[in-house]
């Protein structure tokens, strides 16, 4: 199992993933492999290419209400490439998703949870409703976790 | 009450959209309007009241992915204005750094951005599931500058070991040799890439370009030389602005760059291969012989060729570098502030890129000017445009589109002009 938290943490919001990994880390690291990366996409998929489980958290920009927490399984479903706040470098996410697909080097198991962001501005701060947010997913990516463990 | 509005038609983020307008009226070619988003004015103005060593690490924000171009351009330019020369080893590494941008930047255009107009899907995603080891080469590639940006800039995106004097830390000489034999199989699988596009059909489009780029006595050019052009420029990089201009024009906001003596310039691999072919190492001499890669070459549609033929140079440059390499004593020259003017310029990935900078005497900068490649290529783009679509009229507007589409990604523009965000609209009266 890896979690991996995605972002930008100078772009106020997007940095939630981050965040949400650091705050992982302090709870679960002992148990599960946490890194944190840019979102560029050939680094994902190096990243994860040999994992059986993965569970990436990013923030998201869908139209929802900011502080929205989602939850995509992209081992079963196709990961639309605007979902994503954007990425400064063409290939992220999503395409790394899906191309990894392509190439069948998509871990079996793939969890991705999005938090709707609010301000992708310049900024280290994250916005009141992403902070809220934060508590949530911890709690919801932890029971994921357990959730595996058992299965497994 | 008086309402008050307020707009932001773009916002100030790296990622811009773009747009494209033809219009044809009884089949003439009379309009062409080539709009793309340009972030760098307002990082200019962030930049007034900074202090110099700040310069990199701001102006490495404004791209994704060729941040080390902008990294390389500032601190030449600021080490200019202080009366510093950065040699030797760190000089070295800032060219090593600078590889690392190129593999991963033109591999990432070759493979996932233009591959796919070539042979004919709509993205990498589809093209992945025909040709699976080729994309797979293509990330181990990418990887492979992607990781020599992390050993020498801290991190693949926006590096942050980059300083005005040299670096913040430097790698010890075996950090180094650890990539040898992935950068030796990068410098392989480049050839095959040469080999691989060089095998694509291509438009039988040229035109009588001016192509400017740096040129070095003993080097293919990265963050050094004098601006040459193949129609008469040979100038110290301080002359830029004698020579070329930026204006204003009314369909766009982003300026566009004209040579003050004749207009429209080329920039990029292009310009560079044509300027450059014999200062390109051995090996990527002879993979573009073997392919009948013509130079000069007039061809825009050609330049992914170039681009993979840069890849080869980049990866035989970062082994010579390595093999070479003895870690310095320091990571970094002291530097003093004094007021000055500086001005530096590199080649980007997608060209070359211009920075000037005024500093007061406690190294604060009052005055900055940046010129990405983009800017440069903006009136190249369009008179493309205006000439490949008058010579290809009989072609319906679907495949006219695509072409139209291809034709601006020979540039490599900026990351989202090359993505999907290019929109296409044809009118015919």
């Amino acid at each position: 199992m890896l979690l991996i938290g995605v972002g930008n943490e100078f772009r106020s919001d997007d940095a939630a993933g981050l965040i949400t990994a650091r705050m992982l880390f302090h709870r679960i690291g002992d148990k599960t492999q946490i890194i944190e990366m840019s979102g560029e996409g050939a680094a994902l998929i190096e990243a994860w290419k040999n994992m059986s489980a993965v569970i990436l958290i990013d923030a998201v920009s869908s139209g929802a209400p900011a502080g929205t927490i989602h939850r995509l399984d992209a081992s079963t479903q196709n990961i639309p490439s605007d979902f994503f706040h954007y990425s400064s470098h063409a290939f992220g996410v999503a395409k790394a998703v899906e191309l990894s697909r392509e190439l069948k080097n998509l871990p079996p198991r793939f969890i991705i949870y999005g938090i709707e962001g609010k301000s992708f501005h310049a900024g280290t701060v994250l916005s009141s409703e992403v902070n809220k947010a934060l508590p949530v997913i911890i709690d919801l990516i932890v029971k994921e976790i357990e959730l595996f463990s058992s299965d497994n | 009450m008086k309402s008050r509005t307020i707009k932001v038609d773009y916002l100030a983020r790296v990622e811009g959209e773009g747009g494209l307008f033809v219009k044809i009226k009884n089949r003439t070619v009379v309009d062409v309007i080539f709009n793309i988003f340009e972030p760098p004015r307002f990082f200019e103005a962030f930049l007034r009241g900074r202090n110099f060593t700040e310069a990199p690490d701001i102006t490495a924000r404004i791209c994704g992915i060729c941040p080390v171009a902008y990294q390389m351009s500032s601190v030449h330019a600021m080490e200019y204005a202080l009366g510093v020369k950065v040699d030797g080893q760190l000089r070295a590494l800032r060219r090593l750094l600078y590889c690392g941008e190129w593999i991963e930047s033109h591999i990432l255009h070759i493979y996932l951005l233009h591959a796919p107009d070539f042979l004919g899907y709509e993205d990498a995603i589809r093209m992945a599931k025909d040709y699976p080891d080729a994309v797979k080469n293509a990330l181990r590639l990418k990887k492979i500058g992607n990781e020599l940006m992390i050993l020498l800039g801290g991190r693949e995106i926006h590096p942050i070991n980059v300083k005005v004097g040299g670096f913040y830390k430097v790698p010890a000489k075996k950090e180094l040799e650890n990539h040898l034999d992935d950068l030796k199989w990068a410098r392989d699988a480049a050839i095959d890439t040469v080999k691989l596009v060089s095998t694509f059909n291509f438009p039988d489009f040229e035109q009588d370009y001016e192509f400017v780029a740096l040129r070095h006595p003993d080097e293919y050019p990265l963050c050094e030389g004098r601006l040459v052009s193949n129609k008469g420029v040979d100038i110290p990089i301080p002359d830029y602005e004698k020579h070329f201009e930026e204006r204003h024009v009314e369909h766009s906001t982003s300026l566009h760059s004209v040579i003050r003596a004749r207009g429209a310039y080329h920039v990029g691999p292009l310009a560079r291969y044509n300027l450059n072919f014999d200062r390109l190492p051995q090996s990527a001499q002879q993979a573009a012989r073997d392919v009948k890669l013509a130079t000069p070459c007039n061809n825009p549609f050609k330049s992914i060729i170039v681009r993979a033929v840069e890849t080869v140079f980049a990866c035989e440059e970062a082994i010579r570098i390595i093999n070479e390499y003895e870690m310095p004593e320091h990571p970094a020259i002291e530097i003093q502030p004094r007021a000055g003017v500086g001005y530096g310029c590199s080649e980007a990935p997608r060209g070359t890129l211009y920075h000037r900078y005024r500093i007061d005497d406690k190294g604060k900068i009052t005055d900055a000017k940046i010129v990405p490649p983009t800017s440069q290529n903006q009136k190249i783009i369009e008179s493309d445009l205006w000439e490949f679509v008058q010579k290809n009229m009989a072609l319906s507007n679907e495949k006219l589109t695509w072409l139209c589409e291809q034709a601006v990604r020979n540039y490599d523009p900026c990351i989202s002009c090359s993505c999907h965000f290019l929109k296409l609209h044809i009118e015919r009266e």
